[in-house]
């Protein structure tokens, strides 16, 4: 009878044990990713970077009359003109100021980065933990699929969806999120296979916790590390396909300002005017070298062991 | 070992079966009626309704699959809504194209890649270290697309040194042969073609070997960072060989295995780079071509590069895989027990 009562309390006590140093390590994951990021020189800049971009998405979107000139009306007159005082990064063909295009540009450019993030993020990592947790069929079911959609390129993946759904940069958002999902629930589905058979899971479920909550309360916090991690890098493909998908004319309607529609509208006159071609473009580096060195950062704080490597 | 392969082979059906039903529900489900963009919108709705029976858009969306799936079991992937030519023959003219640049970009990818890694990994925290990982980061960081612009820019547009777009100059054409220009320029002994063929090469090359070859320099640096610190290394050292040999004969020879994998899924990623890669340089392979049938729904065209592209894709694994089994005898163990 004891040893029964024993068997009974001790998962129940590891349970609650549990529980404690999970609340406590998911703070102190934010503490490692701060200090990743501290850390490591060119990861810092490339933080305050992103910041600022963050900063001027915010401020053109919502102080009217900030930027030089307004960035879609049209000015035939000014057409092509070259870097100057008065344009900074030249004018394209309709005359518009490419510096006030290329700063309104960063409201897409980290709409679509963060949303497209978002819905492989959230996607992925259902379908990678119901996968990983439930295993069986499930699982076979479930990464089968993710096989499938891995062996199509994924930029291909989000030309077909784009042309299926049409233009539009809510639609762009949308197949460049589906195409990233099975990289999500891949990681997470391996991460779950060597938490699960933890002692606090087993002492979750032996306390009675239904299979959502020992997810969500005990499995996925864990898995945490990982997904910040690819979650950044994460933003910079988003960014690069989305630029991709800009520069096919798949993207954005006119008049809006994105940075790959303005590289593809400026092809044509890439040796009268490059600087059509150079200003979007080394705006589009920038942000995804800086979201690149940032998701390093993050990697060395939340795994002290890559940064010895 | 046998059992192994058989095993990875019959995965693969399903993976493909299941790309054609994900393409198929794309451009068949999802997409508006093709009719109106193919002809025309001023299209009565008549000549639409005998179109759309004559291209088999009429008969339910599951009798559609069905007889893709039985065409293209036969080799058949059906007709192009414009040219009215079979899908297969209009690949197969532009497949070489896309091969031969695929090929080229990860021969160099490869090289410099695997160079600087090494390079990275034995100089490591020296000059030589950061300025390969800063090309590395430079190179995951470009769009695919701009860095072909720049080179244009720079090659063909200041230094006049390179020309922008195409194959070949149209005279020097290699006409019937495999398609594979530098193999039928070498076969003719065409040695002015074959060097013009080579310097049209170059641009797009570089440009789609880019990201692939910064990919392969992170690899073999982390690969040969711990092979370096292997016991068998510090012996051979201690033994008293030269540092060049040992880096080379001993730890290199070891790390490649990883890179080895990297390099065989590049090839399949490469593929998708091309798609952009072509567009910029107006090269004639399928990844323009793709691009071109998805802005004007020739949807046939579509579902058979998309076919095509996963079985390269596929293939390539499934090699990696094997390979990989053949030099690492514990996943050849993990089979026979699973089995």
């Amino acid at each position: 009878m004891s040893k029964d009562k024993k068997l009974a309390t001790e998962p129940a006590a590891g349970a609650a044990l549990a529980a404690q140093p999970v609340k406590e390590k998911r703070e102190s994951i934010w503490k490692d990713v701060f200090a990743g990021i501290v850390s490591n020189k060119a990861s810092l800049i490339s933080g305050i970077f992103i910041l600022l971009l963050v900063i001027i998405a915010l401020v053109t979107k919502f102080v009217p009359g900030v930027l030089p000139y307004d960035p879609y009306a049209q000015n035939l007159s000014e057409s092509l003109m070259g870097p100057s005082a008065a344009h900074w990064f030249g004018t394209d063909i309709q005359g518009r100021d490419i510096f006030s295009r290329v700063l309104v540009g960063t409201q897409i450019t980290l709409t679509v980065g963060l949303a497209a993030v978002a819905i492989s993020l959230t996607i992925g990592v259902l379908l990678g933990s119901i996968a990983g947790y439930r295993g069986g069929k499930t699982d076979t079911v479930i990464m089968r699929v993710m096989d499938m959609m891995l062996a199509i390129p994924s930029i291909l993946l989000a030309i077909a969806i784009m042309a299926a759904l049409g233009p539009g940069i809510e639609k762009a958002v949308v197949a460049i999120g589906l195409v990233s999902i099975p990289e999500y629930a891949r990681i997470v589905r391996s991460e779950i296979l060597a938490i699960k058979e933890n002692d606090y899971v087993a002492a979750a479920r032996v306390v009675g916790d239904s299979n959502a909550a020992i997810i969500f309360r005990h499995v996925l916090p864990n898995v945490l590390p990982s997904i910040i991690v690819r979650a950044t890098l994460g933003i910079s493909t988003a960014i690069l396909d989305a630029a991709a998908l800009g520069f096919l004319g798949l993207g954005v309607q006119p008049p809006a300002a994105e940075w790959g529609d303005m590289l593809g509208r400026g092809r044509n006159e890439l040796f009268r005017a490059p600087w059509l071609m150079i200003f979007p473009g080394m705006a589009i580096t920038l942000t995804v070298l800086a979201f690149n060195l940032l998701g390093d950062g993050i990697r060395d704080g939340l795994d002290p062991k890559a940064r010895k490597r | 070992m046998l059992k192994y392969i058989l095993k990875r082979i019959l995965m693969v059906i399903p993976v493909l079966l299941g790309v054609t039903i994900i393409i198929f529900l794309i451009t068949r489900v999802l997409a508006p009626d093709p009719a109106p963009v193919v002809l025309g919108e001023h299209a009565t709705p008549e000549a639409m309704a005998t179109w759309r029976a004559d291209n088999g858009l009429d008969s339910p969306i599951w009798m559609q699959y069905i007889n893709f799936i039985v065409g293209a079991v036969q080799g058949d992937l059906g007709m192009s809504y414009y040219t009215h030519q079979p899908v297969t023959a209009e690949i197969a003219a532009r497949f070489p194209a896309t091969a031969e640049l695929a090929i080229c970009a990860i021969i160099v990818a490869s090289l410099l890649g695997v160079t600087l890694g090494v390079l990275a990994a034995v100089k490591k925290n020296k000059l030589a270290d950061n300025v390969s990982m800063l090309i590395a980061l430079v190179g995951v960081s470009m769009p695919i697309f701009w860095s072909g612009i720049l080179l244009i820019l720079l090659f063909a547009g200041i230094l006049h040194v390179l020309p922008s777009s195409g194959r070949v100059t149209p005279l020097l054409q290699p006409t019937g042969g495999t398609g594979f220009f530098i193999l039928d320029t070498i076969m003719r002994a065409d040695w002015t073609a074959l060097g013009d063929v080579l310097i049209h090469l170059i641009l797009p090359t570089l440009a789609l070997s880019l990201y692939s070859m910064a990919i392969i320099t992170r690899m073999t640096r982390s690969s040969m960072l711990e092979t370096l610190n292997a016991d068998y290394i510090r012996t051979a050292r201690a033994k008293g060989l030269k540092k060049g040999t040992v880096n080379i004969k001993h730890a290199l020879r070891n790390a490649m295995l990883p890179v080895s994998t990297v390099i065989g899924l590049q090839f399949g990623s490469l593929l998708g780079g091309a798609l952009l890669t072509e567009t910029v340089f107006a090269w004639p392979g399928i990844g323009k071509f793709a691009v071109d049938c998805v802005l004007k729904s020739d949807f046939p065209v579509v579902q058979g590069i998309v076919l095509l592209v996963a079985v390269i894709f596929v293939i390539m694994n499934l090699v990696v895989d094997i390979v990989y089994a053949y030099l690492d005898p514990r996943i050849k163990y993990g089979a026979k027990e699973e089995g």
